[in-house]
């Protein structure tokens, strides 16, 4: 048993910078078992674990590549011996990872992996005004929640995928990593296509306007998948780019919004002029400029003039809330992402799952810390501390280390997942088994 | 004489289909008779080479398809590297391939039709045992090929392209009109401009996975639901093409699983491997490639010399960068490639460049930062790190088409990826000889608005080296820019020529 120690002195040891508290980590909270399962989406190790690259961060900067695992018992043993301060998944090559020597060195080949997606908020530095760089905030992270909702409805409704797990990278972003079996076979052009699809903005710090999603024809309409989106996303606009951000408040934003809206000369100097006294919020001038479209619209709906208008108008507010995905991570099978459930260097924050559903609520600052995790499994049995449990549950020996830290609803979602992903694969198999045995006959 | 049957058919069982016409291959055709109306073994012009070819060839034949097809595929690599308008494009291939690999359509008179098809067929098949053998060279041939069948699909009698089509007999499913109805306003937000909701219902669509056709994807041609692509028909080529390459790609690595056996062959693996050394070579004569090899004539880059180099002589894109990095005090990690290789390959030696590039972040930056984060990279770049590669800096053709740049990158090119205002900007800060509004900033922005990046980079250099080249001399000879590095080389030695004209004794 742990020794209970005075509350002042732990928050220094338990950082994540100390191998220490890294250790203890892996020996007593990380789901091993889960972890295994979402990988190789059976109980029997298969090519989809054996085959698999994981690299590890050893210390600051030693990054070590290509290692592979026989099974999760040796994975949890190699975790256990060389400590990595973080760990990165790779895809499933054609030769085990760490016997790529014994091939010639063109031979080894990415085949398959699962598709993932990174959300960062640094690629939304010029549109939020509350932090920047590294930082995020509760207000910030409603972008990457607008982000999500989009990205989630249109990976599941428009390319048919079911497996999306979303994962808090620990900092200031989120990745998605889509485990159906059709995804992890994706070849890297079709990786590529899928994302130039959903890269909607696009350009960089010298383009104004990064949404040209008409094909050159500013009157025509959207793709009608892009327009499901932007339904989505008007009322988060409203939310959070007018009202929470407000985006357009300061001289920079009224010209960026002057820039990007297609309106005569007139029309616009007249704005600038109303609005160059401060204390004109976001909000007022988008219901000016609401208006001024209804006007249009009442001259005539058809109108070439009120078609440029209101579609600049739906450009501008994809140029705000589409998701900005970091395009190069999806586009190839072998580029490595953060393992789900391994600690973030700089914060100590756990990476874990996210609910689409719960999404808006999330808050980035309250995800559990490897340190208050650990302070969690010091807190002697019985401590008021651990919610809706009674004397009596607290007697029960607890299977897992996990189960008594807040870092048990997150491994719940975790797995309620991995069931889902196991179960499909399943099915796959039995269909696949059925046709063979169907053509025996 | 050799009988190609008994050598080459191991190019797959999986590409021979089990029943149907044909079965049997042992038609033997007279080849000298005059060609009027297609033969049974050749009924189409647009061929997916599923049956290896039977007949009796000649060694020399062997040789001489396989050369003149190889001819056009090497000249369609280097036409798809050149992006040239489509216009051009297709005059250009259009003219190598009826000199090299004509084919006819049925309708077509006085041509003898079986002996076009046959040279077509043996051709190809002689090359698929050529570029079997590496990834890279599968990779390529069947690049080129596809391309190559593009332009025939194109090209081909409406008719005769609907009969083919039918006999390939794809597993396309037909949407009915109950489902157009329901869908009609998604799918008609993606048809092309002036195209109305009435077409859509008279239109052909049919339902396919979704990455089936990644090129309509891409670029939010169709509509996309539950996992599925509606495709129109005047996009159903991508579809055939796909199914090309996928069945090409199979057959290759099946060709090549079985391509030793027939190794001891002395006749044939040595025309096999020169044609696909000449496949490669060619390809890589095409490519510049910029290592940074230290020219010992050429006289040493030093860091103090990079600033009063990038005012003189760097193109827009290192200009760029350049002026970024002094104003930023940093750069994103493309950024850093892109320069930093220029930057190589101009002769900037390694210590030289840890020099610039620590100075170049300046105080935002701790030196304990930069030699545990950004040394690595640089050394790596100069291949003293990781694999040890030498890498090539990047050419206009990377820069285009590789990593786009996001919200908060400088690379790339300013011609083709910065906005029209912004790129003005930069043109009249990095050149003082192109002034606001004049005539020839606006052709330069003219070739940009018709995606003619080359062309406007090239007109830029002309602009800049006035004494040296004229309009349309390009840099030199009439060549365009196609390397960042090209355009630094060429300016310096028209400096040097320039400087020599005006001191001619100097020397002495």
């Amino acid at each position: 048993m742990p020794v209970p120690m005075p509350a002042q002195g732990i928050g220094h040891c338990h950082s994540a910078k100390s191998p220490e508290v890294m250790l203890a980590f892996y020996r007593r909270l990380f789901p091993y078992k889960p972890f295994f399962l979402w990988l190789n989406q059976e109980h029997v190790p298969s090519r989809l674990f054996t085959h698999r690259e994981f690299a590890f961060t050893l210390g600051e900067s030693t990054y070590v590549r290509y290692n592979s695992f026989n099974n999760v018992e040796d994975f949890k043993k190699e975790i256990l011996r060389a400590n990595p301060t973080r760990f990165e998944i790779g895809p499933i090559y054609n030769v085990r990872p760490r016997d790529r020597k014994s091939v010639p060195q063109h031979v080894l080949r990415p085949e398959l992996r699962e598709l993932v997606f990174d959300i960062d908020m640094t690629d939304y530095d010029e549109v939020r005004t509350c932090c920047s760089g590294g930082n995020i905030c509760r207000r910030c992270w409603g972008f990457i929640a607008a982000a999500v909702k989009v990205l989630d409805q249109s990976l599941r409704d428009s390319f048919g995928f079911k497996h999306l797990l979303w994962v808090y990278s620990g900092r200031r972003g989120i990745h998605c990593w889509i485990s159906d079996r059709h995804a992890l076979s994706l070849t890297d052009d079709q990786r590529r296509s899928l994302v130039q699809f959903l890269e909607v903005v696009k350009g960089g710090k010298e383009v104004a306007k990064k949404v040209n999603v008409r094909n050159g024809n500013d009157i025509g309409p959207l793709n009608a998948n892009i327009e499901h989106a932007l339904d989505t996303i008007k009322a988060d606009f409203v939310r959070i780019a007018l009202m929470d951000q407000n985006c357009f408040a300061e001289e920079k934003g009224t010209e960026t919004l002057l820039s990007l809206l297609a309106v005569d000369r007139d029309t616009a100097d007249s704005w600038r002029r109303k609005w160059s006294s401060s204390g004109v919020s976001s909000m007022d001038k988008w219901q000016e400029i609401m208006s001024y479209g209804a006007k249009l619209m009442k001259a005539g709906a058809n109108s070439a003039a009120f078609r440029k208008f209101s579609n600049s108008t739906e450009d501008l507010i994809l140029q705000y809330m589409y998701p900005r995905i970091d395009a190069e991570v999806s586009k190839r099978r072998n580029h490595l992402l953060k393992s789900p459930f391994v600690i973030h260097p700089g914060t100590g924050r756990v990476c874990v799952p996210v609910e689409v559903s719960k999404v808006d609520d999330f808050e980035p600052t309250a995800v559990p810390t490897v340190g208050q995790l650990l302070r969690e499994l010091d807190r002697p049995a019985g401590n008021p501390a651990v919610k809706g449990e009674d004397g009596q549950d607290e007697a029960r020996k607890l299977e897992h280390d996990y189960e008594r830290t807040s870092l048990k609803p997150y491994i719940d979602l975790f797995e309620k997942h991995v069931t889902a992903v196991m179960r499909d694969n399943r099915e796959a198999k039995k269909v696949v088994q059925d046709s063979k045995v169907s053509l025996d006959f | 004489m050799f009988k190609a049957t008994s050598r080459n058919p191991q190019a797959g069982p999986s590409s021979r289909p089990g029943s149907g016409l044909g079965s049997n291959p042992e038609v033997k055709i007279n080849r000298r008779l005059s060609g009027s109306g297609p033969s049974s073994r050749y009924p189409y012009r647009l061929n997916f080479y599923e049956r290896p070819p039977t007949m009796d060839i000649t060694l020399e034949e062997f040789e001489i398809f396989a050369i003149s097809r190889l001819k056009v595929l090497t000249q369609i690599h280097a036409l798809l590297d050149r992006s040239l308008p489509p216009q051009q494009y297709r005059e250009l291939l259009s003219s190598t391939v009826k000199q090299h690999a004509a084919l006819s359509s049925n309708t077509a008179r006085n041509v003898r039709l079986d002996e076009e098809r046959r040279r077509d067929e043996v051709g190809h098949w002689v090359l698929r045992l050529a570029f079997c053998r590496s990834p890279d060279l599968r990779e390529k041939f069947i690049k080129t090929e596809s391309e190559l069948f593009r332009w025939r699909f194109e090209t081909d009698d409406a008719v005769e392209k609907q009969e083919w089509l039918k006999s390939l007999r794809f597993d396309w499913v037909t949407v009915d009109q109950a489902e157009k109805s329901l869908l009609l306003k998604n799918l008609a937000s993606c048809l092309p401009k002036n195209a109305n909701e009435s077409q859509v219902m008279g239109d052909h669509y049919v339902k396919v996975p979704w990455y089936t056709v990644p090129d309509l994807v891409s670029t939010r041609r169709v509509y996309i639901t539950g996992g599925n692509a509606y495709v129109p028909q005047a996009y159903q080529i991508s579809l055939v093409l796909q199914a090309f390459r996928e069945r090409l790609g199979k057959a290759l690595e099946m060709t090549a699983k079985s391509l030793p056996r027939m190794d001891e062959d002395d006749r044939l693996m040595p025309i096999l491997s020169h044609l696909s050394l000449s496949f490669l070579t060619n390809i890589s004569a095409n490519d510049n490639n910029f290592f940074g090899e230290q020219d010992p004539n050429s006289e040493k880059v030093t860091a103090d010399m990079v600033d009063a180099l990038a005012v003189k002589h760097f193109p827009a894109c290192q200009y760029n960068l350049w002026r970024r990095l002094k104003r930023d005090r940093h750069l994103k990690h493309y950024g850093r490639l892109q320069f930093g290789l220029f930057l190589k390959a101009l002769g900037l030696p390694l210590d030289e460049a840890l020099v610039y590039w620590r100075r170049g972040y300046g105080q935002t930056m701790s030196d304990d930062k930069f030699n545990k984060e950004y040394k690595y990279n640089i050394r790596h770049s100069y291949g003293q790190e990781g694999k040890r590669t030498n890498y090539p800096a990047k050419s206009c053709q990377q820069i285009l088409t590789g990593a786009q740049p996001g919200a908060q990158d400088s690379h790339g090119c300013p011609y083709r990826h910065f906005a029209p205002e912004q790129l003005q900007q930069l043109l009249v800060e990095a050149y003082p000889v192109i002034q606001v509004g004049s005539l020839e900033l606006r052709e330069v922005m003219d070739s940009v608005k018709k995606t003619h990046y080359h062309v406007a980079c090239t007109r830029v250099f002309e602009l800049t080296h006035p004494g040296n080249v004229k309009k349309g001399e390009g840099i030199g000879g009439g060549n365009m820019v196609n390397h960042p590095n090209e355009y630094y080389n060429k300016s310096l030695e028209y400096e040097k020529e320039s400087k020599g004209m005006a001191e001619p004794m100097q020397t002495d």
